[in-house]
């Protein structure tokens, strides 16, 4: 039986009488990649937030790497990667300060970061760049060096937030060919995205419309259960019936 | 402790590439401490003042000779009537009008008594107060000076007076800049410190790393002690610098221990700081933490006893002023520095700074939150 890194049960988060998270359940299992579909709003990042530690769930179960969300989120974070919507690694700070100082919030020793911080500038192929602040780096190469420094301290599973949003097809190619390489050196993977072309990378798909979820099932079986040639057909059957604005 | 290591080197990175907050971190109070003093200087000198003399006798020459040379006023008109003179007051060119009455000197000889007018232009109530009394002693002095003459001509003895004489302890010469210089060098540390640190966390929300931050495993403790002890040591930099302008240009040193002062300063700083960083945890925006910070930074300067003293403010005032921690520091730098007071003195002064620096960052590590 495959080992599960994130099991979710009933779990809700509301503001007042709105429920950003309603009820949703799933589980995750070790090195898949798991897709996190839905329209702006939808309510994808903020289950990703009480996944991560940030947030506290109104009410269901969840843990996280075998931590539970409301008592445990210090031990999660030990545990897990992170990359934001917005770009959140310091602008100000060169490509390898930041490495070094996130490898050192994570408990990482000095030795150890200069010797794969070298490893990690060498495979971005970022030599020339690494002692250039990273706010002068153009945003493809910001995207891929902010996912690297959240998976610099081998975490069990990254967590990442529309993380090719205004990134030019080249490049959000080679950022999955990274997400690829993680999810084989046995790092989870969960994704939040709206590309859908995106969607059919992943092993198993979430479909969240109104902050509950829809669909969950591999893109192949989607597809055969909503009888839809893309991702992006499923996607649009179920999200019609969305009533929250699609915006923001 | 090796976390905060590496928390310590991003910030020091960071505010070292700040070439302009290190520029002003460090010009401000070194410039502003030399200027600033000399505009607070409330002695009064050279006061405008107009006679007008209607006498022209040898007693009012005397009188308007002995005021002249008191060093204290700058005679700029001699008026042949007090319309005249009244059209300098509303023109501004002068503070003062003395208006010495025909008859001046026979009266004075005579009866022994004679009244002169002063008017005096109250719009800078202060420089009026000040000035109109320079000008009372003066004449008094003038008067006693008549009065020696008179008895010496009459056999029975001279009235007694009471005469009260004062001497100023620990700034024998009353100079205002003494009181004030140190009070300045406290209030540029407190700006300093205070807006720095309350800017500090929230520019981290405006950028979104504070996320980032939030979901490592960094304690709180870490990450708020990672901000205050680089400001810390900025802030204990800018005191040794202010130290060195008071000596240099004002020749003040400080008469009591400088370890005492040192110790005050490295808490007050921890205090300081604690209270920026609070006002950091609770804004979302730059904009909001220098508001919020300027409405607190007004308060402390204006309730501290820097300008005015802490004792003559009512009472609900002066528990205002208590419960502002720069009104402490102001107190006790001035106590050590003037007074040369020891440990002992300042104690209860000692207790108050350590209790908000208790108080301020454990409220502000209470309320930053790692999760929401």
């Amino acid at each position: 039986m495959e080992e599960k890194v994130i099991t979710c049960r009933n779990l809700t988060k509301q503001f007042g009488n709105f429920y950003a998270v309603n009820n949703i359940s799933f589980d995750v299992y070790r090195g898949e990649i798991f897709g996190f579909l839905g329209a702006n709003g939808a309510g994808k990042t903020t289950a990703m937030r009480i996944l991560c530690g940030l947030s506290f769930p109104s009410s269901g179960e969840a843990s996280v790497a075998g931590f539970d969300v409301y008592r445990q989120q210090e031990l999660i974070k030990q545990h897990i990667g992170y990359m934001s919507q917005k770009f959140s690694l310091y602008e100000n700070l060169t490509v390898l300060e930041n490495i070094e100082f996130f490898g050192g919030a994570y408990g990482i020793s000095r030795k150890e970061i200069n010797k794969r911080s070298e490893e990690l500038v060498r495979k971005l192929g970022l030599q020339r760049e690494a002692k250039k602040l990273v706010g002068e780096l153009p945003l493809g190469w910001k995207q891929k060096l902010a996912f690297s420094v959240a998976i610099f301290h081998q975490p069990k599973i990254v967590f990442l937030d529309e993380p090719t949003g205004g990134v030019d097809p080249v490049t959000r190619r080679q950022f999955w060919d990274m997400i690829y390489e993680a999810a084989a050196a046995g790092i989870t993977i969960f994704v939040t995205t709206h590309y859908m072309d995106e969607a059919e990378y992943c092993n198993r798909v979430t479909i969240m419309v109104d902050g509950k979820i829809e669909a969950l099932d591999s893109p192949a079986n989607l597809k055969k259960q909503f009888a839809a040639n893309t991702v992006e057909d499923v996607f649009y059957k179920l999200a019609r019936g969305a009533k929250r604005e699609n915006s923001g | 402790m090796n976390r905060l290591t590496f928390l310590l080197r991003k910030e020091f990175r960071q505010i070292f590439r700040d070439k302009i907050i290190i520029i002003m971190m460090f010009a401000m109070p070194t410039v502003q401490l030399i200027i600033l003093p000399l505009a607070m200087d409330f002695d009064v000198k050279s006061v405008n003042l107009s006679v007008v003399d209607h006498d022209h006798s040898t007693y009012s020459q005397q009188l308007i000779t002995k005021i002249a040379s008191s060093g204290y006023f700058k005679m700029v008109g001699a008026e042949a009537s007090y319309r005249d003179a009244l059209t300098y007051i509303e023109k501004g060119k002068t503070d003062l009008i003395l208006e010495i009455p025909a008859g001046f000197e026979r009266n004075l000889v005579r009866e022994g008594a004679q009244k002169i007018g002063i008017s005096a232009d109250a719009i800078n109530g202060t420089k009026a107060a000040i000035g109109g009394n320079y000008l009372n002693t003066v004449i008094a002095s003038f008067n006693a000076g008549l009065g020696i003459n008179v008895t010496a001509n009459l056999t029975s003895p001279p009235a007694s007076i009471i005469d009260i004489t004062w001497s100023n302890w620990f700034n024998p010469l009353a100079e205002y800049k003494y009181y004030v210089v140190p009070g300045v060098l406290v209030l540029l540390l407190t700006m300093i410190g205070g807006f720095l640190s309350a800017l500090n966390i929230v520019k981290e929300k405006e950028t979104g790393t504070i996320e980032q931050i939030n979901v490592t495993p960094i304690k709180k403790w870490q990450f708020i002690a990672g901000k205050l002890i680089p400001f810390w040591i900025m802030g204990m930099i800018v005191f040794t610098l202010g130290l060195l302008v008071c000596r240099i240009v004002y020749g003040i040193t400080p008469e009591g221990s400088i370890p005492l002062l040192y110790l005050f300063a490295a808490i007050y700083l921890i205090a300081l700081l604690g209270f920026g960083l609070l006002i950091s945890t609770y804004s979302n925006s730059q904009i909001q933490a220098m508001f919020t910070a300027f409405f607190f930074m007004m308060i402390f300067m204006l309730m501290s006893g820097l300008f005015t003293p802490v004792e003559s403010m009512p009472l609900w005032a002066r528990s205002i002023a208590n419960l502002v921690p720069i009104t402490h520091f102001i107190k006790v730098v001035r106590m050590i520095v003037l007074k040369g007071s020891g440990f002992s003195d300042v104690q209860p002064e000692l207790l108050y700074i350590i209790g908000f620096a208790i108080i301020l960052n454990g409220w502000a590590i209470w309320n930053y939150r790692k999760t929401s």
